[in-house]
């Protein structure tokens, strides 16, 4: 429905936007955070893996208070290395987001092609991709990648684990999530195909793509979004956590999960900045990420709950 | 007992909104005498069934009863606690719902919905209610009651199902009786069975009813009187047969002219031009006078008349002056 | 009723397969097996031996022949890592998971439901908007943070309750249960609430959703318009018809218990299968994987299975043989 798209974005849109203090909260702090990964590199004070920065004697300082043998302060404390936690934090999300959006586009792509065709196809093709489907949406999405990536680590030379740990992550999130994209898709496909402009664009010699693209997709693009945002929730969340467990990002390029997980090792001995600020971090991530997604489910597509 | 069963003065049904307020039901009078029979015709959306679930209490929120009084047996009910309203409905008022495959509860044997209904309501022993929930469906000519009463509600047909609806709202014997388009979901053949056994029982009983349909046919056939509504207020309010043969308000004559009557003869239908306008946008003055083919240009500045203060039976200026 | 079940059954063998074929692909082409067994000191004449034992020189449909035939019997080889049985492995540490899912599960079903009914029923009061707010924030929260939260409060700050392990465990010859000693029933609170909590969020709303789509349907209205109370018509009309999906989708979370209790028990140290798992993929131990992958599948499979009949055989509408009388 791109023509309700566009009626919903005139009338009721920005209106639900500004009576919803839920949904300018969580957009004020998504942009932010999402503004803060971005920029990065010039946000952060310190570059905390580039080894020639770091110096051992700040390690373990306290946050806001000046380390008692170098006289430098960190805003979020440092960790046993030595390592502004604050820049980690920033360079954390950026691994995190990008993470995140890539496994959510990716599953996008997937998910919108996979259920045009088996709408659009149907057939053995439609039955086959939907079986796939539903045999995978038994699992829980989280073993499901977890399982890819153990099966692609399998596959990748011992040497480049390491480098390649990230788009394994992106791989595996994002074949965890395709389900829900195609389904939808798919049924939306099924709806429209036998609408009369769609027979009419068939009677005109149009292309069963140019139909899928020109046609159908615009009518699906709503719902998508909605599947989108809130893919991006579960992909931030579903990274995280992989990481969090040692089977995500590398401590190389440590991402907020891996950051907790590194965290995790000081929780005793008193040290509860270095966990603290990235939990944080990722709560605050998703929450608003998840609360923009239920709004705008809530105001494009009240029926997809 | 007193003289109506029934009896509702200018009520005013309001649904707040997020930019305004709607008022599907305005100014909205009537009585309904024991035995008797009270039509309420009108297009969807006119506010028939909104009228029916203000006087039973169970409107949805957020709609509430804004104005008017509803008084049952001369007792004002329309501003009792929750709890003595709860306690009036299946006990003074029956109601019966349009679709019977969805009114009862697919999960629960008919018995035990009979059963639970009038322990509620009726001072009787298990063992009685038992029995009196095989009557019930005898009543309603249900075949080999003792033995159905233990099936599940899918395992009766839809025009069974009414019947078994209808001896829901009447086990408890109440004065009033609301049946919200009780046959439009049934077969054409079903209907006619289902409309004589709601009348025989109410007569036997002098249960009034307040039938609300869009039927016509089914008006004339079943009602005593006939409430005409449109856009949430009374139209036309009268004896079935004059309002049927000498309607006086515009929209009633237009609402015959296009309702395939038996008596009216093999004329072409008529229709009328345009559709009822929305709540939210109603004409000034009469809401009917975009469409009314008398319009005059007091019809567009002042609403209609209201019906008792000028004696007769429409809210229409020109009543009187109707040319058919 | 009885074709019914053998066509579920049926279905759920072939997703078995298929899985089974899944769990095989990764044994026989994910790194080489025989790389994996032998040392870096080998001739070829050790590799082709051990292909031929293996039976890695035999057509592909038969190696998959054999491996389902193993699997049946619960052998799915050696562990690369530590060099013993699989089947061994697994059967020491599965009772420590299958007792936290169990607890898990209790605290999420008896909790969710209550909460869920509670929440539909007083839909606008101000404790309800509360717990759904809160169960907002629930569903947002990694698991992995809810235990570390856990771990700082109770085992860091106030010290009541152990931060990792099982505790004691008392050994039944083919179980060991921590379910009797006092040091096993404290270990488990912790990790039972943190792997029960998200699943009791998504009960609690599943329950509550469903249940006000109930309170919206005609029979609803019409209970109301005979006068029951509000009790009747909440507990006796409502919830039992609440319960038919809410048993479908609940049925299914269980499963998911199983595969998350993966991360709890990563948390916690928990010494069961879902840690076993973990430690296969860091160190690529296939065969564990394939065992796990297995063993969660016919748990899932199974669950689905008797959800499914469950369901069949609560709704009476789907019964088969009922009359119908016509007018």
């Amino acid at each position: 429905m791109r023509d309700s798209l566009s009626r919903a974005w005139k009338s009721d849109f920005i209106w639900s936007f500004s009576r919803s203090p839920v949904a300018i909260v969580s957009f004020i702090v998504a942009v932010i955070l999402i503004g803060a990964a971005v920029l990065a590199p010039l946000i952060a004070p310190h570059t905390p893996f580039d080894p020639g920065t770091l110096n051992l004697m700040n390690g373990f300082s306290q946050p806001m208070q000046p380390n008692e043998f170098t006289g430098e302060t960190f805003v979020l404390g440092t960790d046993d290395q030595g390592r502004d936690v604050f820049s980690t934090i920033l360079y954390g999300m950026r691994i995190s987001l990008f993470v995140g959006f890539a496994a959510v586009s990716f599953a996008m792509v997937l998910g919108v092609s996979l259920g045009l065709i088996a709408g659009y196809a149907g057939g053995w093709t439609g039955t086959i991709i939907m079986r796939i489907a539903d045999v995978q949406l038994t699992f829980p999405g989280i073993l499901v990648a977890m399982l890819i990536f153990g099966i692609a680590k399998g596959f990748t030379p011992i040497h480049l684990r390491d480098q390649m740990a990230i788009w394994v992550l992106i791989l595996a999130i994002g074949l965890s999530e395709w389900v829900q994209f195609a389904r939808v898709v798919r049924g939306a496909t099924l709806v429209e195909k036998n609408k009369e402009y769609v027979q009419a664009a068939r009677l005109n010699g149009r292309s069963a793509f140019g139909i899928m693209t020109r046609h159908i997709l615009p009518n699906v693009m709503g719902p998508v979004l909605v599947i989108a945002t809130i893919s991006l929730a579960l992909a931030i969340i579903a990274e995280a956590t992989l990481s969090f467990l040692g089977v995500g990002a590398p401590p190389t390029q440590p991402s907020l999960g891996t950051l907790i997980r590194i965290g995790q090792g000081f929780l005793f001995s008193g040290e509860w900045w270095i966990i603290l600020f990235p939990s944080v971090t990722l709560l605050a991530l998703a929450l608003s990420v998840n609360l923009l997604g239920d709004w705008l489910r809530d105001v494009l597509n009240p029926r997809l709950r | 007992m007193a003289e109506v069963v029934l009896s509702v003065r200018n009520l005013r049904v309001e649904i707040p909104l997020r930019r305004s307020v709607l008022c599907p039901v305005d100014g909205v009078s009537f009585d309904i005498p024991p035995g008797d029979i009270l039509g309420v015709v009108g297009e969807s959306g006119a506010g028939k069934s909104m009228t029916g679930n203000a006087v039973i209490g169970l409107l949805d929120r957020p709609a509430f009863i804004a104005g008017g009084e509803i008084l049952l047996n001369g007792q004002r009910i329309d501003n009792l606690p929750r709890e003595a309203m709860r306690r009036l409905r299946g006990k003074e008022i029956g109601m019966v719902f349009q679709d019977p495959l969805t009114s009862l509860n697919p999960l629960l044997q008919i018995g035990d919905q009979l059963r639970e209904t009038i322990l509620e309501h009726l001072p009787v022993s298990k063992k009685e209610a038992a029995d009196r929930a095989v009557a019930a469906l005898e009543e309603v000519g249900i075949p080999a009651a003792a033995r159905r009463i233990d099936s599940y509600p899918h395992e009766f047909s839809g025009g069974m199902r009414q019947r078994v609806v209808i001896a829901l709202a009447l086990c408890a014997e109440p004065s009033l009786i609301i049946a919200d388009e009780p046959t439009t979901a049934l077969d054409v053949s079903v209907q006619a069975q289902i409309i004589a056994l709601l009348k025989s029982l109410c007569r036997e009983r002098g249960t009034a009813i307040m039938l609300i349909t869009h039927d016509m046919g089914v008006i004339a056939e079943t009602a005593d009187r006939v409430a005409v509504m449109y856009a949430g207020r009374l139209a036309e309010l009268g004896p079935v047969r004059e309002v049927l043969t000498n309607p006086s308000h515009p929209y009633t004559n237009g609402l015959m002219g296009s309702t395939p009557l038996a008596s009216k003869g093999k004329k072409r239908l008529n229709q009328i031009p345009g559709a009822m306008p929305r709540l939210d946008n109603l004409p000034t003055g009469c809401a009917f006078h975009p469409r009314c083919p008398q319009v005059k240009k007091r019809c567009a500045v002042e609403p209609g008349p209201d019906i008792e203060s000028c004696g007769g039976r429409a809210a229409c200026w020109f009543a009187g002056e109707l040319s058919s | 009723m009885l074709a019914y079940t053998i066509k579920r059954t049926f279905q759920s063998f072939v997703v078995l397969l298929v899985v089974g074929l899944v769990a095989f692909s990764m044994f026989r082409f994910v790194g080489d097996p025989v790389d994996n067994m032998l040392g870096q000191e080998r001739t070829d004449a050790d590799i082709e031996r051990l292909r031929g034992q293996l039976g890695l020189d035999q057509p592909f449909p038969v190696q998959y022949l054999k491996f389902l035939q193993g699997a049946v019997q619960g052998n799915f080889g050696v562990s690369y890592r530590q060099g013993r049985a699989v089947s061994g492995i697994i059967a020491e540490r599965l009772p420590a998971t299958l007792e936290l899912a169990a607890v898990s599960a209790v605290l999420a079903i008896v909790f969710g439901f209550f909460l869920g009914v509670f929440t539909a029923i007083r839909r606008d009061g101000w404790a309800a908007n509360t717990i759904m707010t809160l169960s907002l924030v629930g569903v947002s929260l990694p698991t992995f943070l809810i235990g570390i939260l856990l771990i700082y409060l109770f085992s860091v700050e106030l010290n009541w309750l152990p931060s990792f392990g099982r505790g004691d465990v008392v050994d039944l010859g083919w179980w060991r249960t921590g379910f009797l000693t006092a040091s096993g029933l404290k270990a488990i609170i912790l990790p039972a609430i943190t792997l029960g909590l998200y699943q009791m969020t998504l009960i609690m709303r599943l329950v509550r959703s469903e249940m006000l789509e109930v309170l919206r349907q005609d029979y609803i209205r019409f209970a109301r318009a005979r006068g029951l109370k509000e009790k009747t018509v909440n507990f006796r009309h409502a919830l039992k018809n609440t319960l038919i999906p809410v048993i479908t989708v609940t049925g299914l979370q269980l499963g998911s218990i199983i595969a998350f209790a993966i991360i709890t028990e990563t948390v916690f140290q928990w010494p069961g299968v879902g840690l076993l798992f973990i430690n296969s993929i860091q160190f690529v131990d296939i065969p564990i994987m394939a065992a796990y992958l297995m063993l969660i599948s016919v748990m899932f499979v199974a669950i689905n299975l008797v959800v499914d009949l469950l369901y069949f055989s609560i709704d009476p509408r789907l019964h088969a043989g009922s009359s119908e009388i016509n007018n």
